[in-house]
């Protein structure tokens, strides 16, 4: 049992949990995930670590409630339990100081996107952030990225704020601009895909952080796997980041859709 | 006193003399061999019921006449704990059961559990002078076992073996398991305070997560786990030992020896195309849904695949029980697809029966060389490559030879993959100075279980790369000596 410290809401559908785990807080690196389980009969669901803070003993969870099963963690509030949760699971992000960074997030990846931010530019990279969203309410954690980055360019669909196009635009903008090292990218599948489609033209290598179905979260099921280079890998353990242009990102959306008629049947 | 003198001073009591001499050995040869009582296979097939139901008193205590109490009980042998097979099957003759149930907990930390899923007929019944030397039917020693072990439980009287003074000394067991349950009842007895890290929201490992309910229902191993907490094991869930806490932190936390129960973990897949189709599946993620989530209950939000026609590919003990799932959960079709002939088959007798009983349909010589899906990615068909025996391999057995040319096109929606597992690797990487294998598992000294880290003592699948549930308590008890040895000299 982990207590919500403290909930805050980002826009109508994603809010910002603060959880206590203090062993999680100590243990945990930029791109690590937990595994969560709200109630006795609930599902155990991957979420990327957003922060966390040693001396509290909390790390920070970012959700956007899709499901039944994030709405329910989403509908929690401060004083309330998390049932279960245990990590940090998958392997850390690999830092080290390669020149320029950019670091492409879309929707709720912003959020496991920041202490991806964070270290790069601690080891002194020129960090660029290229966030994107529908519109200009969606737009998440603009002010934490400016904190930490050279530079952040936002995107959005409908041009409500900062500059209207995909995450893609912004990205081939700073390209076509200066010389880019690494390309990090985490949001919905479909998004990275082009993410890596446009690199992988530049030849620019790319990160993609994937966000997989899973159950144990250990290796155990073999749910979460992907095709990455012609081979099976185990996101919860091979990952949660892979080389974005060996991904199968085509097989990668067909098989998170895989519980799709049950998830409703659940639902009603 | 050595092993023998104690199984010979055992059979001296004046009761058991008595006892013997009650009945002539010829008559208790001529008694047949108990049937378990079991749930009629259409009936069961349908629902999450246990399928055995177990003996009755009277069927048990006739059943354990038939035991020659054999002076030299080769029956032992077999049995990977030692329990002291021919003084509890007397007690249950002499109608004394809870004496016979505290002769169990002697030596298993899990006996009713074993009298339901160890492979009897491959170890104690295997090595029975009915079997090895008169060509009968063995003792049927598991039946005898699980009776003891339930009747103990169903009385309410649930006695606690007797605990050694504290020793003050903390060990962790890494896993929840068969393996390091064993060992935490031993070292619990031994007096050393024991905390069980687990990494699922359940204790219990493998007997929650992968054996189905009607083969061994949850409550049967929350009992056991009851009795270990009883005698003073503590428990922690969702805590994964070289992630949540490191080696460094146990020791800084005052913890002088570490079991690492872990379990083979991983689970196999063929690297045949088409096997990450939707609906394509390990029997690990398939059990755990069902099993560990309750996924096929509409009040979980874990959702499951309901597959109307079912493969499950392999021969063991875990594939019997994923297709025996599927049945329950509504399989019109369901099958088993395996590479060799029944013969081969590694899983228990029991199992194979009652899944034929329970209208499983058996492909033997047929191994799976591509899976096709339809136009969502959702697996449609398989195609199997027919087999045939040729010479034996390494493991002894005839090897599987393909029929060239020979392929078949079944319709399936559902396929679940069960060719074995491969131990997790979370562990071994968190340990620096762990020796492990090529397989990825770890090097033990085989008499003590020990490893290269002289603190780190490691048994059960992360240590054999997939075995059996008691297989797994041996070790932990092989271990508990080991290490109780080691830290109270």
């Amino acid at each position: 049992m982990n207590k919500i410290v403290s909930k805050e809401h980002f826009s109508a559908n994603v809010v910002k949990l603060v959880v206590e785990a203090p062993l999680i807080a100590r243990s945990r690196k930029a791109g690590h995930f937990v595994i969560v389980k709200v109630g006795e009969k609930g599902e155990r669901i991957p979420l990327t670590i957003a922060g966390a803070d040693v001396q509290k003993g909390t790390i920070d969870l970012v959700i956007q409630a899709v499901g039944g099963s994030s709405k329910k963690l989403c509908a929690l509030n401060e004083g309330d339990f998390i049932t279960d949760l245990v990590g940090p699971l998958g392997q850390a992000t690999h830092i080290e100081k390669v020149g320029t960074v950019v670091c492409a997030g879309g929707g709720v990846g912003v959020a496991p996107l920041l202490p991806i931010v964070e270290a790069f530019h601690q080891v002194g990279n020129r960090v660029i952030v290229v966030l994107a969203a529908r519109t200009k309410e969606l737009v998440i954690l603009e002010k934490q990225m400016q904190a930490n980055a050279d530079e952040v360019i936002i995107m959005t669909d409908d041009g409500s704020y900062g500059n209207k196009g995909l995450v893609t635009n912004g990205v081939e903008a700073v390209i076509n601009r200066e010389k880019v090292d690494l390309c990090v990218t985490i949001g919905p599948a479909v998004m990275m895909k082009f993410v890596a489609a446009l690199t992988k033209k530049y030849t620019i290598p790319t990160l993609a952080s994937l966000n997989t179905i899973m159950v144990d979260g250990t290796g155990m099921c073999g749910a979460c796997r992907i095709t990455v280079g012609g081979q099976t890998k185990f996101v919860c353990v091979d990952g949660p980041e892979f080389d974005a242009h060996q991904v199968d990102f085509d097989e990668m959306l067909m098989r998170l859709g895989a519980y799709k008629e049950q998830e409703k049947e659940k639902a009603l | 006193m050595t092993q023998q003198e104690i199984i010979a001073a055992r059979r001296a009591e004046p009761w058991r003399e008595e006892l013997r001499k009650a009945k002539k050995a010829k008559e208790r040869m001529d008694l047949p061999r108990v049937k378990m009582n079991e749930l009629d296979g259409e009936y069961r097939s349908h629902n999450q019921e246990e399928v055995n139901l177990g003996l009755t008193k009277e069927q048990a205590m006739l059943e354990a006449q038939r035991c020659l109490d054999c002076a030299n009980p080769t029956c032992m042998t077999g049995c990977p704990v030692s329990i002291n097979i021919p003084t509890f099957i007397k007690y249950i003759e002499k109608g004394d059961i809870l004496a016979a149930a505290d002769t169990l907990k002697e030596t298993s930390a899990l006996p009713a559990v074993c009298g339901r899923v160890c492979p009897q007929e491959k170890q104690c019944e295997k090595q029975c002078i009915y079997t090895a030397k008169f060509g009968k039917e063995a003792v049927a020693i598991g039946y005898l076992e699980r009776f003891a072990a339930d009747y103990e439980r169903e009385s309410g009287t649930v006695s606690i073996p007797v605990i050694e003074k504290k020793n003050g000394m903390k060990i962790a067991v890494i896993g929840s398991g068969p393996a390091g349950l064993s060992f935490a009842g031993e070292m619990a007895k031994k007096g050393f305070d024991v905390t069980v890290f687990e990494a699922l929201h359940e204790i219990g490992g493998v007997l929650k997560y992968g054996i189905p309910e009607f083969r061994l229902p949850n409550k049967i191993v929350d009992v056991e786990i009851d009795g270990l907490r009883k005698m003073g094991v503590t428990f922690i869930t969702n805590c994964i030992v070289g992630k949540t806490i490191s080696y460094g932190d146990l020791h800084a936390d005052g913890y002088k020896g570490i079991f690492v129960a872990s379990g083979a973990g991983l689970p196999n897949f063929m690297n045949i195309p088409g096997e990450n189709l939707v609906g394509v599946m390990s029997s690990n993620e398939y059990l755990t849904r069902v099993n560990l989530m309750d996924a096929a209950n509409p009040e979980s939000d874990t959702p499951v695949l309901i597959g109307k026609k079912v493969a499950v590919i392999g021969g063991g003990n875990t594939a019997m029980d994923s297709v025996r799932t599927a049945r329950r959960l509504g399989a019109e079709r369901a099958m088993i697809v395996y590479r060799r002939s029944e013969g081969e088959m590694p899983a228990r007798l029991e199992e194979v029966k009652h899944a034929k009983e329970e209208g499983v349909e058996f492909l033997t010589l047929h191994n799976p060389v591509e899976y096709l899906g339809d136009e969502r990615g959702r697996v449609k068909q398989m195609r199997l490559q027919k087999m045939e025996l040729g010479e034996p391999d390494a493991s002894g057995r005839r090897s599987p030879v393909p029929i060239s040319g020979v392929i078949e096109t079944i319709d399936v929606d559902e396929v679940i993959v069960s060719v074995g597992v491969s131990p997790n690797p979370l562990v071994p990487r968190a340990f620096d100075g762990l020796e492990v294998t090529r397989r990825g598992t770890i090097v033990v000294s085989e008499d003590s279980m020990r490893s290269a880290l002289p603190d780190v003592y490691a048994g059960g699948d992360i240590v054999r790369g997939g075995a059996t549930v008691i297989l797994a308590m041996g070790d932990g008890r092989k271990a508990a000596a080991a290490m109780a040895e080691q830290l109270l000299k």
